[in-house]
């Protein structure tokens, strides 16, 4: 059975200006040791789809429709309490602002403490020790030491690696990691995703790996699933999908990565910005952007068409979709 | 990553501080209450570890911003004014000649004395005249002192503590429940406090602990709103979110998340009122509503001399004014360091 099924989920936000569907119908699984990377740009619901996942969307935000299903058991049924007890103990979420996510007049020490002991009953110095060889699982020098500092003594980079290890601090089946290494430059970025990438593999926790940089997902995720406006629009395995994009959205984004062979040609570019989501299109809501759209794109919008396990996209036109790129 | 910060594990200045601040803490709790409680160490002793663990905190709080809170004249003569009125008021039953609650000691033969007169065997100086009671306006003054300030604190105190529960559970809850809590709020800061508190000491009557109270209910709401406001801002930051995130049940996130991060400008807003709370004490017991005559206030020891101003007496009134002005003014003016200093807004 996968860690994590989602099927259909559906969280909408009711503002004064109407019904926002941030997420409309995700679904995905993940197993055991898997990473899935959720790519999209700002706007398309990947970050409210990991909140979904925690049940930590703030009102007027609500969950209308869909099951989260972790080990088979929907999240949607469970009482705070027991919701409470999965958080930060069977799934934890990482932020994606390092400078924000830890609380600046608290220690290291009392944030790993707490948040060890909020879901074991072990000793104060039991729970040090646990912090301590998590701090120093994730690469940070003389932990011992660090625990008395406070986070505006880290840097950027290893507040991120502070932030992870206390995902990691109960050895969770699932990590939602949104955005980690966004605010980070690109060597401790790197760095961080191979410390990530090869903890996720020894304890085999699932991650869902949401981002908005193609680049990232291609050395780290097993697969990869493509967001726009609050839908899923491509969805395979991590190599299938980059190198056989089916929607011209995904061809889109790799055509602006600058990569190698590609050296003096132009960047393609996405024309147009995302739409705003309390005023999608009828049709495809990607169509007006799209060089490919037709009369049918405008109209209608385009189902899931699966082509194999967990692989499947959204569009009208989809052969017709790598020749953008190419 | 080569690490930015060095830290000693036995001489570790935050640990060491940590300390500090726990020790000064108990030592300012176990002082009051051998003082109140009349058990313990002598009140001389006492009063000493009260006055060291003040000062120890104030450093504690300060620590590391000494340049910028010592960063005028006005901060250094405002300081040493403050810390001269307390250590008055700490040590008013050492320091003054008379003690004026001690009928035995008072003579009315003595009674409305100019300054720098003596009594009958000269054997004691009035520096500051004497009232119609023949009681000495200086130790008056420093007994006072210690009234008007205690009180103050006390109801300063527990009105803060009373307004962050109410203003950090409205954030937290929000809705209907801080819909209601807040008009609460509103509706007590539309009256003005003068009058909420006379209403009240009329309603309780005479006392310390009344007065201790009617300061509580006029001053919880100022509280109550500020925090509500720094805690609505610190809700939406990305560490509550990661806090929730954790599993952490709500009240752990709210005292031991959310609180500590609106504790900032809850320390300044409390040393104005502190000077607002004197103030407002003072009027009380100038109206006649306020700390019972057996415990005169400043307030109270104003109002006695008031019928004698025009005929000449002004020392009555006068030195006790003085008093009052110079307290107030102190406590204004380090609150507004206190606030330069503390106040990470105002840095950037």
């Amino acid at each position: 059975m996968s860690v994590l099924d989602i099927r259909d989920l559906q969280t909408h936000f009711f503002t004064d200006d109407g019904v926002v569907k941030a997420v409309d119908g995700v679904s995905f699984s993940l197993d055991a040791g898997e990473v899935l990377g959720l790519v999209g740009e700002s706007g398309s619901g990947k970050s409210v789809t990991g909140f979904s996942i925690l049940r930590l969307v703030d009102p007027p935000g609500r969950v209308v429709g869909g099951e989260i299903l972790f080990h088979g058991q929907d999240l949607a049924q469970l009482s705070n309490r027991e919701m409470r007890s999965l958080r930060g103990n069977r799934i934890a979420m990482i932020f994606q602002d390092p400078m924000m996510t830890l609380n600046p007049v608290l220690r290291i020490e009392t944030q790993m403490v707490e948040a060890v002991r909020a879901h074991e009953r072990i000793s104060h110095a039991a729970a040090r020790d646990r912090a301590i060889t998590t701090l120093a699982k994730v690469g940070i020098p003389s932990a011992a030491e660090r625990l008395a500092a406070y986070p505006h003594q880290f840097s950027g980079g290893m507040r991120q690696r502070v932030a992870i290890a206390i995902a990691l601090l109960n050895g969770p089946e699932l990590i939602v990691a949104d955005e980690p290494t966004t605010a980070l430059d690109v060597t401790i970025q790197s760095q961080i995703l191979a410390e990530v990438q090869e903890l996720a593999r020894e304890t085999g926790t699932a991650l869902i790996w949401i981002t908005h940089d193609l680049a990232v997902v291609a050395g780290l995720a097993d697969k990869i699933s493509v967001m726009y406006a609050g839908r899923i629009v491509e969805s395979g395995p991590t190599d299938q999908v980059l190198a056989a994009p089916q929607h011209p959205y995904t061809a889109g984004l790799l055509g602006s990565i600058p990569g190698h062979g590609r050296r003096g040609e132009r960047l393609t570019q996405i024309p147009g910005m995302a739409p705003s989501m309390s005023r999608l299109p009828v049709g495809c809501a990607f169509a007006p952007r799209c060089d490919l759209a037709s009369e049918i794109c405008r109209s209608t919008a385009p189902m899931v068409t699966e082509t194999g396990a967990g692989q499947g996209y959204r569009c009208h036109h989809p052969n017709a979709a790598q020749k953008v790129a190419t | 990553m080569s690490a930015d910060i060095h830290i000693a594990p036995t001489t570790d200045p935050a640990k060491l501080w940590r300390i500090a601040s726990r020790v000064a803490g108990l030592a300012v709790v176990a002082a009051l209450v051998m003082l109140l409680g009349g058990v313990g160490l002598p009140p001389l002793w006492s009063r000493i570890i009260l006055l060291v663990g003040l000062v120890a905190l104030a450093a504690v709080l300060l620590r590391g911003k000494y340049a910028k809170f010592f960063s005028g004249p006005s901060a250094y003569v405002a300081t040493a004014c403050l810390l001269l009125l307390i250590v008055l008021a700490i040590f008013a039953t050492e320091l003054s000649p008379q003690n004026p609650y001690d009928l035995r000691q008072l003579d009315i033969m003595d009674g409305r004395q100019p300054p720098g007169s003596t009594n009958f065997d000269r054997t004691l100086t009035f520096h500051l005249g004497t009232d119609e009671q023949g009681r000495d306006i200086l130790s008056g003054i420093l007994y006072g002192l210690r009234v008007s300030l205690s009180v103050s604190i006390a109801a300063t105190l527990i009105a803060m503590l009373i307004g962050v529960v109410v203003g950090i559970y409205a954030a937290w809850a929000g809705g209907r429940i801080e819909a209601i809590l807040m008009r609460i709020v509103d509706f007590q800061l539309s009256f003005p406090s003068i009058l909420v508190a006379l209403m009240l000491m009329a309603a309780f009557g005479r006392g310390l602990d009344k007065i201790v109270i009617a300061l509580i209910i006029v001053q919880w709401a100022y509280y109550a709103r500020t925090v509500r406001g720094t805690a609505l801002s610190e809700t939406r930051k990305e560490y509550i979110d990661a806090a929730r995130g954790l599993g952490l049940p709500a009240w752990r996130i709210v005292f031991g998340h959310l609180l500590p991060n609106c504790i900032p400008p809850l320390i300044v807003i409390s040393t104005v009122q502190v000077a607002n709370t004197i103030v407002l004490e003072s009027s009380l017991s100038f109206l006649g509503v306020g700390v019972p005559i057996t415990q005169p206030s400043l307030g109270l020891l104003i109002a006695n001399g008031y019928g004698y101003m025009l005929s000449g007496q002004y020392w009555m009134s006068m030195y006790p004014g003085v008093a009052l002005l110079a307290i107030v003014a102190a406590i204004n003016m380090v609150g507004d360091r206190l606030r330069d200093t503390l106040n990470p807004r105002l840095t950037r």
